[in-house]
């Protein structure tokens, strides 16, 4: 794609953000690490097995049904951090603020952070902040970083799909992106929409002492499940095969996409996880989510394929088969 | 190319009407309706305006008629 | 969801594929003029459960797709005027122009915002009485009557800050002109649901009459169209080209009176450009003297040259049917979707872009 702007494609977490990385950062930055294209990096440094991950925060508005940028701020990271298998232990916080932010504001962000962290078992242990001019940026941005420590025999990667493995999904999807999307201003609507922003490591720490036959584990934020489900096909060089009627939507999440005319499938989800696991392993570990909080619409949504690797297909609702393409830019309500 | 869901009428304001799809609320404008809506109605809302009151007979022809392909099947 | 769900069920949907199967004998090429049903052919998987011999095509598609370069380029040149918010929907933010996009004039600090509906574009206008709101009129007949009443009711108000810039399409002209332009290899359309809710199933008329081709106004959901495409069937089968409707919760033979009035009370037809189509006579909208002070381009000068459709674009004999995209010379050489050309292309569930993305 020829850009000489970034667009706000850009960083929809979908193809444009994908070609940005690989053609414009990868090149400059290449090493073992990155080239994994994993949530965190995973290290061995005197003899532990480390997991480092960042995430910046944009989202607009700040609070919103569901949580605020501060609570996402933290459970985003701890949840890029869980999807190696790792326990997430610190943090780190960085502030750019808008010169005329309000205090009260601040304080309310910043208590809802406290609140994340010690809800995820997390201590955030360093921080910076800075202040912007007005204009310069809106309102506040967040930026963490996070470490977290990975049990020698755990081994999760988005390249370690096998054929034959069951996808299991903890929950509704498109809940934080549909939220979002109608506080906009001329896409609002009366209807009971909530982020699903929460920190999903307790989830995954319960996962892994069920099972050793984990092989992949991802939340599917920004690009949404099918950006997700691609991205672990092209890592893994598998195929995979989903089953419509198996993955769950809110019918007020569903009700809202119909109207704006928008695939719940590629919306943000910010408390989900997806996991590629062994087959005979896939129903203890969907009993042992049910249990969990954060797990309770658990279900097997398909299964990992050796045909065709690299593409996601679907088995839709009135049996017919279709594929399932990255997003391509924000999703935007459409009259068409 | 035109994108509109049925959604059930609520409520009925001078203009315009709340209407509802599965949870999700919204007030739409009526300036283009075929014909007034009442509440409990459904009707095809498409950008903001309901565009048309569905006609429930009709609904039920063409419900009819599957229930007659369905009918085919099993005396066969 | 009541009036959807129905219409979802995969029983039957697989008793509705039974019956096109048993009536499928030859070769079939249905043509799909709305680009809705577009999209949920592609994300139902319709394609794969029917018998090979029926071809689905999609056709002119959508109104923003059709909206031709010139057009963008005008919206463009609005975005850059001072004080001037670009209110649009949101299909059309990232359809190119000659040289850039709204997205690409967002980035650069245009003030453009999508809205869900005209009304929403007046309370900017409201609430923003310095500055100039304008809203991207597109749309084919069913969008348009939304936008006559937004334009009615700014001028009853008195909202002397609200404009439109009309690029409004209507459809029977096109179909008119895709089946005028020569040969031609279409047995049968799957005719707008929501266009026909507006202008009413009469309209297909003349195309029915004239070119002897059956046409079926169809619902959205999966069971929809393949009811439709049965009912298609059965009047080749029979050699008929008669206009039905299968949509008939929502559409008559006559249409929406009261829409259609608003509609010519508000506009008039002119002579409009199509991506890909040309120019066609009589199958767009303008203002109508009462109404013109509500278009922008009293406002400001946006003329901006005249471009032409690229000469190799093969669109217009892809709409037809007698091309298929890799017979174009653009096609994934210069023309992709990140880079389209024609409508085929720019909409994202379009022939081309269909192809590019699923034929390896």
């Amino acid at each position: 794609m020829k850009h000489d702007r970034i667009l706000l494609d850009h960083g929809s977490g979908g193809r444009a953000s994908h070609d940005l990385i690989t053609s414009l950062f990868l090149p400059q930055f290449d090493n073992e690490f990155l080239r994994e294209m994993n949530d965190s990096a995973v290290m061995a440094i005197g003899g532990t097995k480390l997991a480092f991950s960042t995430d910046s925060y944009v989202v607009d508005p700040i609070f919103f049904p569901g949580g605020d940028i501060g609570s996402l701020a933290i459970h985003g990271t701890v949840n890029d951090l869980a999807m190696r298998g790792a326990r997430p232990l610190y943090l780190s916080v960085g502030f750019i603020i808008e010169e005329g932010f309000p205090m009260a504001d601040l304080k309310v962000i910043a208590g809802s952070m406290k609140n994340a962290a010690a809800r995820a078992g997390v201590v955030i242990a360093t921080g910076d902040t800075k202040v912007v001019p007005k204009g310069a940026t809106d309102k506040v941005f967040i930026n963490t970083a996070g470490i977290g420590i990975i049990d020698p025999d755990v081994n999760i990667s988005g390249q370690n799909a096998r054929p034959g493995d069951k996808i299991i999904l903890s929950g509704t999807i498109a809940d934080h992106g549909i939220t979002i999307l109608t506080c906009r201003e001329g896409l609002q609507f009366d209807a009971p929409l909530k982020s699903d922003s929460a920190p999903l490591n307790t989830l995954v720490a319960e996962m892994l002492a069920t099972s050793q036959k984990i092989n992949v584990l991802r939340d599917p934020t920004r690009g949404g499940l099918a950006t997700s489900l691609n991205e672990i096909a092209g890592q893994s060089r598998v195929g995979i095969r989903v089953h419509e009627e198996t993955i769950p939507v809110r019918p007020e999440v569903q009700a809202a996409c119909e109207l704006l005319g928008i695939d719940p499938l590629y919306l943000a989800n910010e408390g989900k996880l997806i996991a590629c696991a062994a087959a005979q392993d896939a129903g203890k570990l969907i009993d042992i989510m049910h249990k969990n909080p954060y797990g309770q619409g658990a279900c097997i949504i398909g299964e990992v394929i050796s045909d065709h690797p690299g593409k996601v297909f679907m088995k839709t609702i009135i049996g017919g088969n279709r594929i399932v393409d990255m997003l391509t830019g924000e999703p935007l309500p459409r009259i068409c | 190319m035109c994108l509109a869901v049925p959604m059930q009428v609520l409520e009925l304001k001078e203009n315009t009407a709340v209407v509802d799809l599965g949870g999700t609320r919204r007030a739409v404008r009526l300036d283009v309706i075929d014909r007034p809506p009442t509440v409990g109605d459904y009707v095809i809302v498409h950008a903001g305006f309901a565009i048309h009151c569905i006609d429930e007979e009709e609904a039920k022809i063409t419900l009819q008629y599957f229930e007659e392909i369905f009918a085919d099947e099993t005396s066969r | 969801m009541k009036h959807l769900d129905e219409y979802r069920d995969p029983h039957l949907a697989g008793k509705l594929i039974d019956k096109i199967k048993a009536l499928s004998h030859r070769p079939v090429r249905l043509m799909e003029v709305c680009g809705t049903h577009t999209v949920s052919i592609f994300r139902s998987g319709i394609r794969s459960l029917l018998p090979p011999d029926i071809t689905l095509l999609s056709g002119p598609g959508c109104p923003v797709c059709v909206t031709a370069t010139e057009e963008i380029d005008k919206f463009i040149k609005l975005g850059r005027q001072k004080d001037t918010i670009v209110a649009t929907f949101g299909d059309l933010v990232r359809v190119p122009g000659s040289s850039s996009s709204l997205q690409k004039e967002r980035a650069d600090g245009a003030d453009i915002r999508v809205v869900y509906s005209t009304f929403d574009a007046l309370d900017i206008a409201r609430r923003n009485p310095s500055r100039t709101v304008v809203f991207l009129a597109v749309g084919f007949e069913t969008t348009a009557p939304t936008i006559a009443a937004a334009v009615k009711e700014a001028k009853k108000e008195g909202i002397d800050n609200f404009y439109i810039i009309p690029a409004h399409k209507i459809i029977p002209p096109a179909m008119e002109a895709l089946l005028a332009g020569g040969e031609l290899a279409i047995d049968g359309f799957i005719c707008p649901g929501h266009v026909s809710v507006i202008i009413g199933a009469d309209a297909y008329r003349p195309v029915a009459d004239k070119y002897h081709i059956p046409c079926v106004v169809a619902g959205f959901e999966p069971v929809d169209i393949l009811q439709t495409i049965y009912m298609l069937l059965s009047q080749i089968e029979e050699g008929k080209a008669a206009v039905d409707i299968q949509y008939r919760r929502a559409v008559n033979f006559t249409g929406n009176e009261k829409a259609l009035a608003l509609l010519s009370e508000v506009f008039k037809t002119c002579d409009a450009p199509w991506r890909g189509l040309g120019t066609i006579p009589d199958s767009g909208l303008r203002l109508k003297d009462n109404y013109r002070a509500l278009d922008i381009e009293t406002k400001f000068d946006l003329t901006v040259p005249r471009t032409q459709d690229h000469p190799g674009c093969s669109c217009g004999d892809i709409l037809r049917g007698v091309k298929t995209p890799l017979d174009c010379v653009l096609y994934r050489k210069v023309c992709t979707p990140s880079n389209p050309y024609g409508p085929c292309m720019v909409s994202t569930e379009g022939t081309c872009a269909a192809y590019y993305k699923y034929h390896d």
